[in-house]
């Protein structure tokens, strides 16, 4: 990135290409042509800069100057305006919602501000499928220097020093899985890389592999001197198409670099990664299950012990960590692991990446230290809550975690802190809900998805979890009685005890904690057949405000039933008998006067 | 359901799909992937014709299949629309927008249309939730879908310029 006096970065994370910004590359380069500024100017096609709600985003260095919602048309005014006359595009760049200003330079920005980038330390800022840029930022250095300098011992002591957990949900400690990998004897292991990302709402690992495919590659080289393995497995869901390509490409490049094949850097050091595509089940990001899968078979989870450390993969020993694990790795070998164990809180080291989305002002991908406090993240990052509405909760941990009411907002998030509060850290997704969601609907959301991905081996999780969904199905239609709620709590806590895998002991939290946090919207449900966030269906009933009523007959002419009655320029009726509660009318009417009750 | 009889050259297809992975039990998943590239779907004739040639049992070939949701044996709609049902989605009304699709289109999840036109699906998380609520109709990607807009997208595709520019609606 030398040659060059501007550099234009334009994001190609997956939401951003999802809103063209394939096509804002190709207009960028084409007005740097026609303008004659192809030698000064390079458009750069970089992963995911995080702040997903206002892509497509384009960057220009020098300066940091971020451009916000840029369209393919905004291209030539960019280079026009700012490349040839160094006049940045005003109207293109981020206004504060608090202040009212704009912020040119995204360092100024709140999203940015408390954030520590580890992780997601090149994502933005090099192109994934350049290796040249990925070795200017110190990339392979610490392969190097692993390899050069330190035994298989020093660098697993420096791992294990370091404080790093898995970040893939469980939070064990990386160094001691590879001092316990390292120990077991065999003719072959395997480190694999677990980029099964399933939880829904999640999606750090992804943006990791596609806006820093090379960082997954140094690591698991390291972990495969220090375990003394030869062979690397990538399994990535089929449903991520781009990090698939740009893995394939990074791997492609290395090979021909010499950083992975025979003989690397000339110490003799062997080793190669290859690619497993996943088909589309949660239950794989289970270690066993994931293992299975790589052999062909159905993802069904095992019995632990044996642990893959000990037998895994074909039988062998196999190191699994997940996708942000690894991308720390590098950093640590780096700056060493004193700098990283003063990241973070005593028992959890270094900084966590998160998905922030949901009724959230700025959804996107943010990395901040251990320690910080939802409230931070939530209302400083994330710029509170959407249209003004009021904090309800969060969920932290996908379908294994749990809802966190404003009780937590002070809470500083680490792995020993959400699991104290009935949640759990998971891979990093973090949903943020609103006064117009509904818990138990919510609870009944993720029991649907448990109840599709459970993998059907044990009868807890199997029979436990569709009784669960029932009983949920039967409270949002009014059809629930107050012992339901002891019974959910119940069959949760025999669920939890006895299931064989993590998904099925940790399935009934989301049950578990919005009956604990939000018992009062449970009974309402039960006792006053009501549901107070006016979600759930059943409970409620469409009618027209005769007061705000003009009679204008779109909602008449709209409803897919005719259950609507009334004369042109007269308050219309809704005969509740026939309704089937689509809400058409409720969307159309432009006067507000279909009301929920 | 009725037997298909397949075709000498899907046979064929098949066969090379698996010699391509040495034949080799242990690359299901891979084989399975590329065929229902190549094919579009599964259908129970296919699955025997690679169990017989990875040397194992079709029982086996189905338990796989029927797993993994991302196997298929029934065929996909012309235009395939899925519908993001991730958490970020679903909180921001992904089920309403769902709703509208299976009443607009007159079907359930899984099904297709009898043209054959489209089908409905859900998917879970496209990474894409800074857009949510979102719908994917093929390979395109609609962003922060109202249910007042389904109609308009499904007209669209029905008149053949389905890849037009309706996506950018704030």
């Amino acid at each position: 990135m030398t040659d060059y006096k501007m550099h234009l970065l334009v994001c190609g994370g997956t939401g951003c290409k999802a809103a063209d910004s394939d096509e804002i590359r190709n207009s960028l380069k084409y007005w740097i042509e026609q303008t004659g500024m192809e030698d000064d100017a390079q458009v750069v096609f970089t992963g995911c800069f995080g702040f997903c709600e206002k892509g497509p985003i384009v960057k220009v260095l020098p300066g940091n100057t971020f451009y916000v919602g840029v369209q393919p048309g905004d291209a030539e005014e960019i280079v026009k305006e700012h490349l040839v006359k160094g006049r940045p595009v005003q109207r293109l760049l981020y206004t504060d919602p608090v202040t009212k200003e704009e912020i040119s330079d995204s360092k100024g920005m709140e999203f940015y501000k408390k954030q520590m980038r580890i992780a997601l330390r090149n994502c933005g800022f090099i192109n994934p499928e350049n290796i040249e840029e990925y070795i200017s930022r110190d990339g392979y250095m610490a392969l190097g220097k692993c390899l050069t300098e330190l035994s298989p011992q020093e660098v697993i002591s420096e791992i294990k020093e370091s404080g790093l957990r898995g970040r893939g949900g469980g939070g064990f400690p990386t160094g001691l899985k590879w001092e316990i990998t390292n120990k077991s004897e065999a003719d072959q292991k395997y480190v694999v890389c677990n980029a099964d990302e399933g939880d829904p709402g999640a999606f750090m690992d992804r943006s990791i592999l596609e806006g820093d495919p090379h960082s997954i590659i140094e690591a698991m080289a390291i972990c495969g001197y220090c375990i003394g393995a030869d062979k690397g497995l990538v399994y990535i869901r089929a449903e991520y198409p781009l990090a698939i390509e740009r893995l394939k490409i990074a791997l492609n490049q290395a090979r021909e670099y010499g950083l992975l094949g025979e003989d690397i850097l000339g110490t003799g050091f062997n080793f190669d990664i290859s690619i497993r595509l996943g088909a589309g089940a949660f239950v794989c990001g289970e270690e066993t299950a994931l293992i299975h899968s790589m052999e062909g078979l159905r993802g069904e989870p095992t019995f632990k012990p044996p642990f893959p450390s000990v037998s895994g993969y074909l039988g062998k020993p196999t190191n699994v960590n997940n996708v942000e694990t690894f991308a720390n790795v590098p950093v640590i070998i780096n700056k060493g692991a004193n700098w990283f164990n003063k990241i973070g809180t005593e028992k959890s080291k270094g900084t966590k990446v998160f998905a922030l989305a949901g009724k959230i002002n700025n959804i996107g991908l943010i990395e901040v230290p251990m320690g910080t406090t939802l409230r931070e993240v939530i209302y400083d990052i994330g710029g509170g809550i959407k249209d003004g509405k009021e904090f309800k909760s969060v969920q932290t941990g996908g379908p294994s975690g749990g809802c966190l009411t404003k009780d937590f907002l002070d809470t500083p998030i680490d792995y020993d802190n959400l699991i104290a509060a009935g949640s759990m850290m998971g891979s990093g997704g973090m949903i943020v809900m609103d006064e117009d969601d509904c818990m138990v609907s919510i609870a009944k959301f993720y029991l649907e998805f448990t109840l599709e991905e459970s993998c059907g081996k044990c009868s807890p999780c199997r029979i436990g979890n569709k009784r669960l969904h029932e009983m949920l199905d039967k409270i949002t239609k009014g059809e629930g009685e107050e012992k339901d709620i002891e019974r959910l709590k119940m069959l949760s806590h025999v669920i939890k005890d006895t299931s064989l895998c993590g998904l099925g002991q940790s399935s009934p939290n989301p049950v578990l904690s919005t009956i604990a946090n939000f018992e009062d919207e449970y009974l309402a449900h039960v006792n006053e057949k009501k549901c107070p966030s006016g979600q759930c269906k059943d409970l409620l009933k469409y009618e027209v405000v005769e007061d705000l009523c003009t009679g204008c007959t779109l909602c008449f002419r709209n409803c897919p039933v005719g259950a609507i009655t009334g004369e042109r320029r007269q308050p219309h009726y809704i005969d509740q008998s026939i309704c089937i509660k689509c809400g058409v009318c409720y969307w159309k009417c432009k006067f507000n006067a279909i009301k929920l009750s | 359901m009725p037997k298909i009889k397949l075709a000498d050259n899907t046979i064929k297809v098949i066969k090379d799909v698996c010699a391509e992975y040495n034949n080799s039990e242990g690359e299901l998943i891979n084989v399975l992937h590329k065929v229902q590239h190549k094919l579009g779907y599964l259908p129970a004739e296919v699955q025997e014709v690679i169990a017989k040639e990875l040397k194992t049992s079709v029982a086996k070939v189905y338990g796989v299949v029927t797993f993994y949701s991302f196997f298929s044996m029934v065929p996909k709609g012309e235009f395939p629309i899925s519908i993001c049902m991730g958490t970020a989605c679903y909180v921001r009304g992904a089920e309403q927008v769902l709703n509208e699709f299976k009443r607009q289109l007159k079907v359930e999840v899984g099904e297709s249309t009898g043209d054959g036109m489209f089908s409905l699906n859900c998917l879970r998380c496209l990474g894409a939730c800074g857009l949510s609520p979102v719908v994917m109709v093929g390979e395109k990607v609609y962003g922060r879908v109202a249910p007042t807009q389904v109609k308009q997208i499904i007209t669209d595709y029905r008149d053949g310029c389905g890849s037009s520019d309706s996506s950018k609606t704030a």
